[in-house]
């Protein structure tokens, strides 16, 4: 663990930090991970910062107004780097109660994240939950908009096609005299064999093919 | 006269038809799941066996039978013999029950590709409890797109017997879904066809992409090496064989009555030998192709999932001991953790127990398959990738299309069956037809989309068309083969396009293919009676995992219901055409032809 003036010095006001425990709030903070190459080193200058922080925020708070950077304690600064801290009332010789110091810090905890270059998740107050953002909610659901213009394109299609094909329905159904010709030519396509094509052989018209008439004839009795 | 059938444009039309309706979601989500299973790369061994001795010659089968018909599988098996029309409409039988359930699936792809222009994706980030102060319970317990899949998507219910309302969310996209399927089969093959050269051209760019993309991510080459090192000892695994042979007959979707219904369509003279060899051979490298992609997603996951569990231990193990931040890495981990544990064996005791064991491999083994691979594993990849919206919309329009594309096969079975029935066409124009049979099956669909909708959706998936299909592929052969007579049928074939048969289909249309279809058949039903009750899994949102149930008796009874309908319709429609001949003999009046 590395040696600093600052911890020395607070060494005496350490008793009474830990006297205070249920008022001191730890705090973690990830540097490195959260700014890799860009990482400063958390030194004394640092804790000042901090220190002025806290007393910023606590200031804010109506009847705190005279808190002062001295009046905000740290201790135990590890390596990793996290540490407790509590806010005397020097007047009053006790710690101020922790429910008042974690409703400054979330007031303002934009402001001490910023001042450090970090987040919440990097800058952690270990007893205090933080506020998450709530999703962006747009008044209409994105997927309805996308949705609806697909259905709406979908159903013009299919009234499209569907309207397409009635109408060649009706054109078909129009012309009664072609319907014949149309089945005869059917009948036409199907029946070539050979290329020949079978219409002098069909009995179309109700004409009767001379070629095959005289067979009852001929086999008639004498 | 009737009018003359409908062709397809040209046959390049019929071979990506055939092609759009094979390849589907089972290529891409189940065929992976078997491999890793199965061996891995020695996976590949049994599957090509099978491939060449029962999905191709099968395919071959059903596209000539189709193609000589020219009629939709009703009227083809009742020209073969009046009493095998029950093979017909046991086929359509299926295929209704297929069609019912498996356009859900385009409904939440469709669900997913909406929210996919959303940033960040719904599915990365758990909502906020109620105070704000913390996520969802469930969500934290599960994961966010294990919440969005069960919870926002489904909104599933605890058990199939709480069967909650109608989401209308869900029902919406099933109302698209059908509307989208009504479109493309509107027209008949007019449409269907210019569809087809979409949906089956569409997946494989997307893969190819999502290929060049895979193989670039950190972690695919882990996933890869799992997947292709082969374990032969495998090939010992008699399962391995049984479910390569299920694999091929599944994914081909034999039986099913499209494959008829698309082949009858053709010109008379159409090669459907070549075709049937190109279509299986392209269904199954798509299966590979596919699971190339999906492994390297795999191994990203697993990567992705691996590092956060180390960097979650060294987090803990860093706030535990106020230890310098960023003094711990994954390599010294070990060597500190020991450290620890000697030098402050108390504290360390306190901690072990948090400290979760980070193996790549058990991440890499966790084997998923079905709406879990996609809707879940999938995602999970896709919302650490970069520009991670373009990946989903991406890939939710590739599931698309391979579900479009099988709908339409399973919708030209039914539909051409009724289409070519003279009592209904003469009375409803075919618009009116396809438009009835999707209104019927939307609606029925809409039970999938009820609160316990997934687990109805899990019973037909996987009870259906299993039994009931290896039934009707059994009887198709044997109809063909010795029915109709396998001579008479090689010199159709010959006449109709004038080639002869080649002798290695014949030996496998008479002799193998039976044979394996049986031995199929018995492993399915005593795997069902060895397992006792049947189960399935339930999601319990209070754990956020997925637990093993009973089924309840009126879902035994739906069970049994799906297999009997289906398969009972051969014997049934056999006595019924037997019974009515013998009428009509016993009659004194001559039989009207």
């Amino acid at each position: 663990m590395r040696q600093n003036n600052s911890i020395t010095q607070e060494r005496a006001r350490r008793s009474k930090a830990e006297a205070d425990a249920e008022n001191a709030f730890k705090v973690r903070l990830s540097i490195r991970t959260a700014l890799g190459d860009k990482a400063y080193v958390w030194d004394t200058n640092e804790e000042y910062l901090f220190k002025a922080m806290v007393a910023f925020s606590m200031r804010k708070v109506p009847n705190r107004e005279t808190t002062e950077i001295s009046h905000v304690l740290l201790c135990n600064v590890t390596q990793r780097v996290s540490f407790w801290f509590v806010v005397t009332d020097p007047s009053k010789n006790h710690t101020l109660p922790a429910v008042e110091i974690e409703s400054a810090i979330r007031m303002n905890r934009n402001r001490i994240n910023n001042a450090f270059f970090l987040n919440d998740q990097s800058l952690e107050f270990l007893k205090i939950p933080t506020t998450l953002a709530p999703p962006t909610d747009p008044s209409v659901p994105i997927w309805i908009i996308i949705f609806g213009v697909i259905f709406c394109i979908v159903i013009v299609a299919v009234v499209l096609l569907i309207l397409s094909g009635i109408r060649e329905r009706r054109r078909k159904s129009k012309e009664p005299s072609e319907a014949d010709d149309t089945e005869d030519k059917c009948e036409n396509t199907i029946t070539i064999e050979n290329g020949i094509p079978c219409d002098p052989l069909d009995t179309k018209g109700g004409h009767i093919n001379d070629a095959f008439m005289t067979e009852d004839e001929r086999l008639t009795p004498l | 006269m009737e009018k003359a059938r409908p062709l397809w444009a040209n046959s390049l039309q019929f071979v990506f038809a055939c092609i759009s309706y094979a390849v589907g979601l089972g290529n891409v989500w189940r065929f992976p799941y078997l491999c890793q299973m199965y061996g891995g790369g020695s996976f590949l061994v049994p599957y090509i066996i099978m491939l060449f001795v029962e999905g191709m010659p099968l395919l071959y089968l059903e596209l000539a039978v189709g193609q000589r018909m020219r009629q939709g599988s009703i009227g083809a098996w009742r020209t073969i013999s009046p009493y095998l029309s029950g093979v017909g409409l046991a086929s359509v039988v299926a295929s209704f029950f297929l069609a019912t359930y498996y356009n859900i699936i385009n409904a939440w792809a469709f669900w997913y590709l909406f929210h996919s222009f959303q940033d960040p994706l719904p599915w990365s980030v758990c909502p906020l409890n109620h105070n704000r102060t913390g996520y969802d319970e469930e969500c934290e317990k599960a994961s966010s797109t294990q919440y969005f899949w069960y919870r926002k998507t489904l909104n599933i219910s605890p058990s199939i017997q709480d069967s909650g309302r109608v989401q209308w969310e869900p029902a919406l996209c099933l109302v698209l879904a059908w509307l989208v399927v009504y479109l493309c089969i509107l027209r008949g093959t007019e449409s269907t066809g210019k569809v087809v050269y979409f949906t089956a051209s569409l997946p494989y760019c997307v893969l190819l992409i999502y290929l060049v993309r895979g193989l670039t991510l950190h972690g695919a080459t882990n996933g890869l090496a799992y997947m292709f090192t082969p374990k032969l000892e495998q090939l010992a695994n008699p399962k391995a064989w049984i479910n390569a042979a299920t694999q091929i007959f599944f994914s081909l979707g034999l039986g099913f009555g499209s494959l008829i219904a698309f082949a009858s369509y053709n010109q008379p003279s159409n090669n459907c030998q070549k075709h049937a060899i190109i279509v299986s051979l392209i269904n199954s490298s798509t299966s590979i192709f596919a699971s190339i992609v999906t492994f390297s997603i795999y191994g990203f996951k697993a990567t992705f999932n691996y590092e956060s569990c180390l960097d979650k231990v060294i987090l803990l193990l860093t706030n535990s001991f106020d230890l310098e931040d960023g003094f711990l890495t994954p390599s010294n981990l070990e060597q500190v953790k020991s450290y620890l544990a000697s030098a402050f064996p108390s504290k360390y005791s306190e901690v072990l127990p948090q400290i979760k064991n980070c193996s790549l491999q058990s991440e890499l083994a966790t084997a998923v398959q079905g709406t879990g691979l996609s809707f879940i594993v999938y995602t999970e990849a896709i919302k650490n990738m970069e520009v991670s919206q373009l990946w989903s919309v991406l890939y939710f329009l590739m599931l698309l299309m391979l579900g479009i594309g099988s709908m339409l096969g399973n919708t030209a079975a039914i539909l051409t069956p009724l289409t070519d029935s003279k009592v209904i066409s003469r009375h409803l124009p075919k618009e009116a037809i396809s438009g009835l049979v999707c209104l019927v099956n939307c609606v029925i669909g809409l039970v999938f989309t009820m609160e316990a909708g997934n687990y109805w959706f899990d019973i037909f998936n996987d009870y259906a068309a299993t039994l009931s299909l290896l039934l009707i592929v059994l009887v198709e052969t044997i109809a063909v083969c010795y029915v109709y007579g396998l001579r008479r049928f090689e010199s159709d074939l010959k006449a109709m396009t004038g080639r002869t048969l080649n002798w290695y289909w014949k030996v496998i249309w008479a002799g193998v293919s039976p044979l394996l279809i049986v031995s199929l058949f018995v492993f399915y039903l005593t795997d069902y009676i060895l397992t006792g009750t049947l189960k399935y899994q339930a999601w319990d949102a209070s754990q956020g995992q997925l637990v093993t149930k009973d089924y309840p008796p009126h879902a035994l009874a739906v069970i049994g219901l799906l297999v009997a309908s289906s398969t009972m319709c051969i014997p049934l429609v056999a006595l019924g055409t037997f019974i009515t001949r013998c009428f009509k003999r016993k009659g004194d009046t001559p039989p009207v032809a």
